[in-house]
């Protein structure tokens, strides 16, 4: 039973490592843009998998009263970083759009080369 | 009455999980888009028919199961029409039914 | 038990990912991260964080295709290079990874009652919230009320975001005329698509307008209202081309929504100490604290739905207007 929760976390640590990689591996800058999402993605997961109550019902008062409620301060915490998250990505797109007119390509090295000429 | 609705609504939840299974199959055999959009939409419609219903039925009658119509209601009219926007969108592009490539490939071959 | 559907959404999820890295067509990236982001809130409903769930629906796998999309329509969709220094990153990635799984032994059993994430501040939300603020939904309480400040901290990101995206890639109306054949029609040739679309688009809206007040009693609230409505109007000019949008929404109205939605959060902050309370004290607002702090919930949920709505229109217009 303590695997079936640890394995929360491990998956959140392969998602993190998977995201990172595509962050620094990978040299299209749209594909570093999704990588940081799904890294993002991971730290979400981390968060809302730390609220969780045994036996416990989303925290929202209801007729049928369970009296044992998940932890309310993650979710709000996770919620603002969700849009907080597709600010930033809008606002990276924005700039990779205009690298690309700029320089004419989206890929980290060529726009290096082209810089050092 | 209880155990009627339940072995119904069992029935109904392993048929839609069955269908969803047999549309995703046939979303990885078939030969080109649009037989695997055809196996896809199996998915769609009957999955997604039987697992509603089978839930409707363990809701029985609550604010839930109005829910759920709406839901099933909404998914009925989007997916086709998506289906169809997709299958002309690939048609202006270029893509080929099978059928049709490999005619014109035995054409050319000859 | 039901943490075993969990468990096979997470194993897909981590597949899923792997082939969002591996893939080369940028498109295919895009659709699967689509993918990831549902796989992603179904978990987050498994785990009783039904707010988050929705907004991660709405924002993740809705807005942030649409947003990728059209970036990856204005640059290439095939990704040219291959990674760079593969068995470094990979040997990095890899012991950070062993590093974070050694830690993850030492963390509370999941779904410990009496871990110290349950222990401190959230019993005392969960306690107090009948008798502050009286409304159902405990995440739009603390989000509106005893967390205000670092919401409206959220709605100034927001609006900072979506100025930033008009300086760099305009406002989306025209500089001059265009030439007749040039004016985006959108999907206007293709009966099904317009028909449905039309018949669909006002139950979107009523759906986003049930969620922005609804978000008191159930899960809900400004920031998934927004998406919502900002998809409903994207659709529409997908369908009906980016012209017509425009004449329905002018982009001065947008502009308008985007200045509005913070303006009227700092104008209830305001009202706080004008009626002599603190800044963001929803008890003085009316006579009645309780009623105050709903009413003040009420506006400032309007406040952050109106803003993330102005935002996301005005980037996909950006976006969608910088082709031509």
């Amino acid at each position: 039973m303590e695997i079936l929760g640890l394995y929360y976390y491990w998956v959140f640590a392969i998602l993190l490592m998977i995201g990172l990689y595509a962050v620094i591996a990978k040299r299209n800058l749209v594909k570093k843009l999704i990588g940081l999402t799904l890294f993002q993605s991971a730290v979400f997961l981390l968060y809302i998998t730390m609220g969780k109550v045994d036996e416990g019902t989303a925290p929202i008062f209801s007729v049928t009263g369970s009296n044992i409620f998940s932890n309310p301060l993650p979710q709000v915490l996770i919620l603002t970083a969700i849009v907080v998250g597709i600010s930033t990505t809008a606002l990276g797109l924005g700039i990779v759009v205009r690298l690309k007119e700029e320089y004419g390509t989206i890929e980290e090295h060529e726009i290096q080369e082209i810089d050092e000429r | 009455m209880e155990t009627l609705l339940d072995i119904l609504s069992w029935v109904s939840l392993s048929l839609g999980g069955l269908m969803v299974l047999i549309g995703g199959i046939g979303a990885l055999r078939m030969p080109d888009l649009y037989t695997r959009m055809h196996a896809a939409s199996v998915t769609d419609s009957m999955g997604a028919i039987l697992v509603l219903v089978g839930i409707m039925l363990q809701a029985g009658l609550t604010l839930a199961t109005i829910k759920l119509i709406a839901i099933l209601l909404f998914l009925l009219i989007s997916s086709p029409t998506s289906s169809n926007t997709l299958a002309s969108a690939a048609l202006l592009a270029g893509t080929r039914p099978f059928e049709e490539a490999h005619q014109s490939d035995e054409e050319d071959k000859e | 038990m039901i943490v075993i559907f969990g468990v096979v959404l997470l194993t897909l999820l981590v597949i899923t990912a792997i082939a969002i890295v591996r893939t080369e067509n940028l498109f295919v990236a895009v659709m699967l991260l689509g993918i990831a982001s549902l796989f992603i809130a179904g978990n987050f409903f498994l785990l009783d964080a039904a707010d988050v769930a929705l907004t991660e629906a709405a924002i993740g796998a809705g807005i942030s295709t649409v947003l990728f999309l059209s970036a990856l329509a204005l640059t290439s969709e095939r990704e040219r290079s291959k990674s760079s220094n593969k068995i470094l990153s990979f040997t990095v990635v890899a012991v950070a990874a062993l590093v974070l799984i050694y830690a993850t032994f030492d963390k509370p059993r999941f779904g410990d009652p009496d871990a110290p994430v349950q222990t401190h501040v959230a019993p005392w939300y969960l306690e107090k919230t009948p008798e502050y603020i009286d409304i159902p939904n405990v995440v739009t309480a603390v989000l509106g009320s005893y967390r205000g400040y670092d919401t409206l901290g959220e709605v100034l990101v927001v609006f900072t975001a979506g100025i930033g995206v008009l300086f760099l890639l305009g406002s989306g109306a025209p500089l001059g005329s265009l030439p007749q054949e040039k004016i985006n029609e959108g999907l206007r040739h293709h009966l099904i698509p317009r028909v449905v679309g039309r018949v669909l688009i006002p139950f979107i809206l009523l759906f986003g307008l049930y969620v922005q007040f609804h978000g008191e009693y159930g899960p809900g609230g400004g920031f998934q209202a927004g998406a919502i409505i900002a998809a409903a109007i994207i659709l529409f000019s997908l369908l009906e081309g980016e012209q017509r949008a425009l004449s329905v929404l002018p982009a001065r109205v947008l502009l308008g929504l985007v200045a509005f939605g913070p303006l009227l959060y700092l104008a209830v902050g305001i009202a706080g100490i004008v009626l002599g309370g603190n800044f963001l004290d929803y008890s003085v607002l009316s006579s009645d604290p309780v009623k105050g702090q709903q009413l003040g919930i009420l506006l400032i949920e309007a406040g952050v739905g109106i803003t993330v709505t102005g935002v996301l229109l005005s980037v996909f217009h950006a976006f969608a207007a910088r082709g031509r």
